[in-house]
Parts: structure tokens; sequence; C-alpha cells
């Protein structure tokens, strides 16, 4: 996420943004030691140093995200794909609207420390998640459970439970929805809904150093800006296939001296590359160079409060006028080097329910005339003035400037209007411009990816009414209540298929409205060593860890 | 010398009252919300952040903020980071890389800093002190970003000599590159003002006569002209101390050494007060003790200097 967010050093930016074999990572020794091979041989990655405890519902950076996902196993697993697989859960079922789902989860499953993984393991987790007295900052994923409202009080007691989650044994739990959701099932496989051992609730700070977890891979020391290491789980009883002994993420805070490990052999894989390898990348006979599609959807909002794009016709024409201004192709060959894709629709590449073939989508095509066209018409309606100019901001610690002056460049050879990029220093302090809705003059950066593998994740969060003014990530205030219909028809869908079907038709509105203008679709890149094997991305753009060897 | 030393002492209370007082005040009209920012591209939970700002006590005045931190820092509690780390124990980790760094590039700019601007001070115009000039020209002239990717790049990834970056638990061996990139235009300027003082000195009178007393060559250069030559010298290296250790930052990233430059970068990028105060703090503090070592060893130096 940071990395989505941020800059990936994200996606984003704020952060915009990982060894070893003996206990002494570092130097060149480490690596060669593992070389020696074999099922058992640890992977280095590079990573973030995690910037919070690593407790699945107060981590929302790829830092301490990567971890965590290697040990904590939820309901459900996804594979390379994004596919989901019943994973602790022996079954998730829906009644009919998709309000309320019975869940039964497997025999024989322990945590590390050998209690026993009970329906609470998943109930008491998700309340002390979503308990406000707890500070966690992934709470708002539990904001459809019934009970959350009354759990954002100010002074609720910490071990107050959710009142939509109602244990029936010890395997069986029975989850209450506020609002009908028929990717709930889906949703329960991102990382804050993992079950947490009793131990946790004793010492929730020495479990944040030290966890006790349940999954493919167990915690085995985390030496702070250094290393998280963690190891092979052997009793580990679900279906990732772990092809490595153990993973080493190492701790960067800048790509560049990762991307001179892997060259020199002292790391296995890096997960992004630096700018100044951007162009070279690909040809390095050094390193193994993945460049693959990704699932984050870049863009830019035009916030409903701007001048001149407001929800009426004149806005919709200047949208999609701006839209079809931009020379996409161009852009990703020239400043991206090829790493990213062309955008067709709202979702990205790796997401089940992404499509090439939505109606409309042309208005995401560099079509010169037509852009012109209808910005004449708007100006019929109301004219650009000579002075007005159209403004982008992004956050110049992230690695943004390029492309926005390639689009800004863009809209004014084609448009003959004066546009330009609108740089704030931090993303830090961009941020809160977005939040403060102090945009009123000019377009801002946005961009996603996905917490779970579903158009939902996408739309839902960006688009929709009810994540609009300050509610969630529609910072652009769009509303428009077909589009929100639609959403609510395909949450209350039978299966995910009829419901990515029904997301295709809300996408369609959003080619029309353009609340905000896709940009293009960051590819899933990075390097690895010469010695390792299986270096591959997921759906999410993280590396497939388990997949790795040497 | 006693009074002397006491004043010297009372004298970095107010300064690192004011230090700490401006630099804190200098995170805090940063833009941007640092509890915001925590949450990033998701939307922010106001209850939970809310809670956030009352832990870190972000919801109150400057000043009040500002006190709150000096009350604790006195009694040595720092707070804890925005992870839940104590200062205390993140300032543990990151000081001794750099102390480790910083005294391995004092020593290798000290030593092949005198060492090669005595060689080419005493061999003023010789094809030796032209090549030396030369190189310490080079160094100075390029930024330290280059000198480091360089040597990175064909040290570490081409040719195996050294390791490309320092690792976690880095020794002699992984930081004797960074060491030498932070030391090397120190080094150079060390060479020039070395030479400069050793050329300039081995025409003074006092020389002069000390070989008319029939002196040897060698104990006229170490006994007259070095010690005379070195004062300034010391001057600029004691000075150096507290650069090496604040300014290690772009080499700290470079090398991916996780010591008080890349701590700091971190610090300040997530708008943490009271960690960047912690550590500005113990730099001025170095920096006020290194230059109070320098002025004694002016003494021992040059006996003229005396401190009542």
């Amino acid at each position: 996420m940071k990395k989505r967010k941020v800059t990936a050093l994200a996606a984003a930016a704020v952060c915009s943004l990982a060894l070893v074999l003996s206990g002494c990572g570092g130097s060149g020794s480490d690596s060669t030691t593992g070389a020696s091979g074999g099922s058992d041989a640890m992977i280095s990655v590079f990573n973030p140093e995690p910037t919070n405890p690593l407790i699945p519902s107060n981590t929302n950076e790829v830092g301490g995200g990567n971890p965590i996902d290697m040990m904590f196993s939820r309901l459900v697993s996804f594979d390379n794909k994004g596919k989901a697989h019943n994973e602790i859960a022996k079954e998730i079922k829906g009644n009919g609207d998709s309000s309320q789902f019975t869940i039964k989860i497997n025999d024989g499953w322990k945590f590390t420390d050998g209690s026993p993984v009970t329906a609470e393991s998943f109930t008491k987790a998700w309340s002390w998640a979503a308990n406000v007295s707890n500070k966690q900052k992934n709470s708002s994923f539990f904001a459809n459970i019934k009970g959350y409202d009354e759990l954002q009080q100010d002074g609720v007691p910490a071990d107050t439970q959710l009142s939509g989650l109602n244990v029936v044994d010890d395997k069986t739990f029975t989850v209450d929805l506020t609002s009908p959701s028929s990717t709930f099932p889906i949703q329960v496989g991102y990382a804050a809904f993992a079950p947490l051992p009793e131990s946790f609730y004793k010492d929730t700070k020495a479990f944040g150093e030290k966890p006790v977890t349940v999954g493919p891979y167990k915690f085995q020391s985390w030496e702070h800006n250094k290393f998280v290491k963690v190891v092979k789980n052997p009793d580990y009883k679900g279906g990732i296939k772990v092809k490595n002994g153990g993973i080493e993420f190492r701790s960067y805070t800048d790509p560049t001296p990762a991307y001179a490990d892997i060259q020199s052999g002292n790391l296995d894989a890096l997960d992004t590359i630096p700018a100044s390898y951007k162009k070279t990348f690909l040809k390095d006979s050094q390193v193994q160079a993945v460049n693959d599609p990704g699932s984050v959807l870049q863009m830019f909002t035009i916030p409903t409060y701007m001048k001149h794009f407001g929800e009426d016709q004149e806005g919709k024409l200047r949208r999609q006028a701006i839209s079809m201004a931009i020379n996409r192709p161009q852009i990703i060959d020239k400043v991206l080097s090829g790493t990213g894709k062309d955008v067709t629709d709202f979702t990205a590449p790796t997401i089940p329910g992404y499509s090439k073939s939505i109606k409309g989508n042309d208005v995401l095509k560099y079509n010169p005339s037509k852009a012109k066209e209808l910005w004449e018409e708007a100006n019929k309606i109301s004219p650009w003035g000579a002075n007005d100019v159209f403004k982008m901001a992004y956050n110049a610690d992230g690695a943004h400037k390029e492309i926005y002056d390639a689009v800004a460049n863009s809209i004014k050879n084609t448009l003959g209007i004066n546009a330009q990029g609108n740089p704030l220093p931090t993303f830090n302090e961009f941020r809160s411009n977005v939040q403060g809705r102090k945009f009123t003059d000019s377009a801002f950066r946005s961009g996603w990816q996905a917490d779970y593998p579903s158009p939902e994740s996408y739309l839902m969060s960006n688009f929709s009414s009810s994540a609009a003014d300050g509610n969630g990530s529609n910072d652009g205030d769009y509303k428009n209540p077909k589009f929100d219909a639609l959403l609510t028809k395909a949450t209350a869908a039978k299966s995910v298929d009829e419901a990515n079907k029904i997301y295709q038709q809300a996408e369609e509105i959003l080619m029309e409205d353009l609340p905000a203008v896709p940009l293009y679709y960051m590819n899933a890149y990075g390097a690895g060593s010469k010695s390792v094997q299986g270096f591959t991305f997921t759906w999410k753009g993280t590396p497939a860890y388990p997949d790795m060897s040497k | 010398m006693g009074k002397y030393l006491l004043r010297r002492i009372l004298q970095m209370i107010p300064v690192v009252l004011g230090t700490t007082l401006l630099i804190y005040a200098l995170v805090f009209a940063l833009p941007g919300d640092p509890v915001a920012a925590m949450f990033g591209d998701k939307p922010v939970n106001q209850a939970v952040a809310a809670q956030i700002r009352a832990e870190y006590n972000l919801d109150k005045p400057f000043l009040v903020q500002y006190v709150l931190f000096l009350k604790n820092a006195l009694t040595l509690n720092f707070g804890n980071t925005f992870a839940g780390q104590p200062v205390i124990s993140v300032i543990g980790r990151a000081f001794p890389v750099t102390i480790q760094l910083a005294l391995m590039a004092f020593v290798f700019e000290g030593v092949f800093g005198v060492l090669f601007g005595i060689i080419s001070g005493l061999t003023k115009g010789k094809w030796s002190d032209t090549i030396i000039l030369v190189i310490s020209l080079l160094l100075i002239s390029v930024p330290t970003f280059v000198t480091g990717f360089i040597l990175q790049y064909f040290l570490g990834v081409k040719w195996h000599v050294l390791p490309a970056t320092a690792g976690a638990h880095p020794g002699f061996i992984d930081l004797l590159m960074p060491a030498i990139v932070l030391g090397s235009v120190s080094m150079a300027s060390i060479i020039r003002l070395t030479r400069t003082e050793i050329s300039s000195n081995i025409s003074e009178d006092y020389v002069r006569t000390a070989r008319a007393k029939g002196m040897g060559n060698f104990q006229v250069i170490v006994h007259h002209v070095l010690r005379n030559s070195l004062i300034p010298v010391v001057t600029y290296l004691g000075a150096d101390i507290g650069g090496l250790m604040g300014g290690a930052m772009i080499t700290e990233r470079i090398f991916n050494i996780q010591g008080v430059g890349n701590t700091l970068y971190q610090a300040i990028v997530r708008g943490e007060g009271t960690l960047v105060v912690s550590i500005v703090t113990i730099l001025v503090m170095i920096f006020v003790v290194t230059s109070l070592l320098v002025d004694l060893l002016y003494a021992v130096l040059d006996p003229r200097i005396r401190y009542a």
C-alpha cells in the first residue's frame, strides 16, 4: 500500500517510499552462503522497514504488509491470478441476499504457540480491530459488519465485541452485515481479517514485535531497520506451496542500493526499479528483469467542486475533452519506458472483472480532433477564459513530475489551453490538501491498488456516494445515483461472475462522467538476482514470495 | 583552566535549549498532517485519528507540546515514535553505526589528507605535487553521491572488491567504501590546507634559523614546520567530526546504512517532531563538545595559547 499509496514509493509516494541467511546480513558473504540452494535456502528480498508493529489490522503499508501476508493465513487465500480459495475456511455460505454469512472453519489448524484456531480467534480479532479504543488504522475494513458504529464511540471499552458476529460453536460463526455484499467472501482474504491467538490480547505490544501466527511462514526475528525474517512453518495445513526455507525482508530506505545488491548478487528480489535504472533494467544482463501487467490504476481526479468541471453538461464535455487530449501510449513509452499499460477501464489487468471492451471506453483513447470539438462545445456553455489554467496536483516526493509534465504538454498541444502540473513538496502535504478539499482549482493525482481482487475495491472506494464527503476515498465527491444503484445491485449478486458483469455496466457510466481520468496501469516490475528461480508477481503486484527458490 | 571548562560547559545549556526550540518549531511548521498521512491514500477514520493525536500530544498547541517534550526529556523519557518504538532505542540503534562510519572516515581523511599534504608541500612543483593537486581538485569538485555511485558500481557491482552496500551488521570491510566516500571531500581539503601551510612555513625565518644552526632536515620538518602547519588542520578536522555525523545522510542512503542520516530523513518525512529534535539535539551536543576539544588541543600544539 504505501507502495500503492504511496509510492510506491509509491504509487505513490509517501513513502514513497529488506537479507540473509547468516545472521549478519549485509554484505557479500551472506547470499553466497544461501546459494548452496535446495528448498531450504533463505530468499532475501527488498522491503521498506515496517512503520508499524506487525499487527494486521494496523498495517497499511507494504513494509509491514509483506511479512504479514506471509505469516498470517486468513479464511481464504488468493492464488497468483487473484482467484480465491478456501484457506482456514471450510465453507463460507451467504443467505439469499448476501447480508448474512455462515462461516465454518477447518479442524486442526494451530497457531505457532500451539493454541487451536477457533471461531473466536476470528470474531475477537475483528471486534478488537474495529474498536476505536484500540486505534487500528484499518478499522474501517469492518465498517459493514453490524455493530461497527457502536464501537466507534468515544470511551467504548476496548474488549467490546461487534454485535454482528455470533459464535455458533467452536468451528462456526455467523456474520451479519449492515448492507448486503456479495464480495464479502473475498474481502475476508484481506490481511486485516486474520485470526489472532488468545495471547495477543494479553500483550499486544509484545505481539507486534514478535507475532504468533498461523500461516505458511512463521516469525523468526525482527531487527529494526535491518530485517524481518520469517521461516517456513512445518505445521502449515493450507494450500500455498512454499518452495524456500524462509524469507528475509531486508530493510532499505531507497531502492537504488538494493538494485546494486541485486546486480552484485547480494539480494535476491527487488519489487520496484529505482528511477535511474528504469530505462536500462530490461536490458541489464546482471539481473533477471520482470515487467508484467499489474494491479495499480493511476489516474487524476477532477473534483466536482472545481470550476468549469461540475456535474453538468459542461463538466462532462470538458472531462471527456481532457481525457481524449492525452496521448497515453506515447507517455507510457517515453516517460515510463514501457513500465505501464494503456488503460481501457477503471480496474486493472490482473483483476478478475477487468475488461478491454467497456462501452464508451473510446473516451480513453487519444483523439485530438474529437477532443477539440468537445472542448469548443463546452465553451459555448461557459467560455474558458484566456487566463484559466488546467492544473494537476501531485506530490513531488514521488516520481510523478515527468508524467504530469507530459500530460500537461499533451493537453496544451491538443486543446491549445494553458495546462500545467501543480507539485506539492510532500505526500503528507498533498494528502492534507486532498482531504481538506483544498483543490478547488486543480485536478489531483489519484491512484488505486486493490486490497482484494474485485472491481468493487476500485469502484466502491473511489466513486460511490457512500465514499464521498470524507467517508472514503471518493475525494472528488462524485455522486451519481444510477452508478450507486448498479453497485448495490452488484453487491447483492449471487455470484462473483454475475457481480463483475454489473460492475462493468457501472463503469459505462464512469466512462461518460469521468470523475477521474485514468492514465495508465502501472506494471508490476522488478529485478531478481541471477541465482533466484521463480521470481514472478501476484495479481496484487507483490512478488510471489513462496514461489521463489535458489 | 577549570573555570574555562566550566564556562564552556554552561554555555551548552542555552545552545541546546535554543536549538531544540528552533527545530521543534520548524518541524511543527511543516505543512501537512502526519496522522492523516499514516492512513496513506485510505480514508482517515477520524475517531481513530483523534485518539492517535491525543496519544502523541499532537492535538495540543505548539508551546505545550514543546514543554511536554522538554519535561519528559529531562527524565530521559523521549517518548515513542509513531511506530510505537521508544525514541531512545531508535537512537541507540542509529548512532553506533554512524559513529563507526564517521570515525573511519575521520581517520581516513586525517591520515591520508595530512600524508599527501606533506608530500605535496615538500615536493612543491614536482610531478608528485601535480598529481596530488589534480586528484584533490577532482574530489572537491565532484559531489559525494557521484563518487559514491561510481565507486559502488566499479568496486561493488563490477569487480566485487568490496560489498556494494553495508548490510545489516556492518563491519570494517562493509563500511570501508562508504567511509572513503564520506571522507574524500574533506581529505582533499586537508591535502590542500596542509600543502599551503607547509609550503609557506618552510620558507619562514625560524626554519632557516633552525637549519643554519645545523638541525637535521627531518627534525626541522617534524618539530618546526609540521607543528606550526597543523594548527589550522586540527581546527578543520575538529569541526568536521560533527559534519561527518550529520552529513552522512547521502552516503548512508547510497550504501543503505541504517544510521543517523537515514533515521533523521525518515523522521522528517513522517513529521515525527520528537524524533527529529532528539537526534538533532545529540548532533548539536557533539558539535559543541568537539569544538571545545579542538580549542583545548590548540594549547597542546601552540604553547603561546593558554586558557585561564
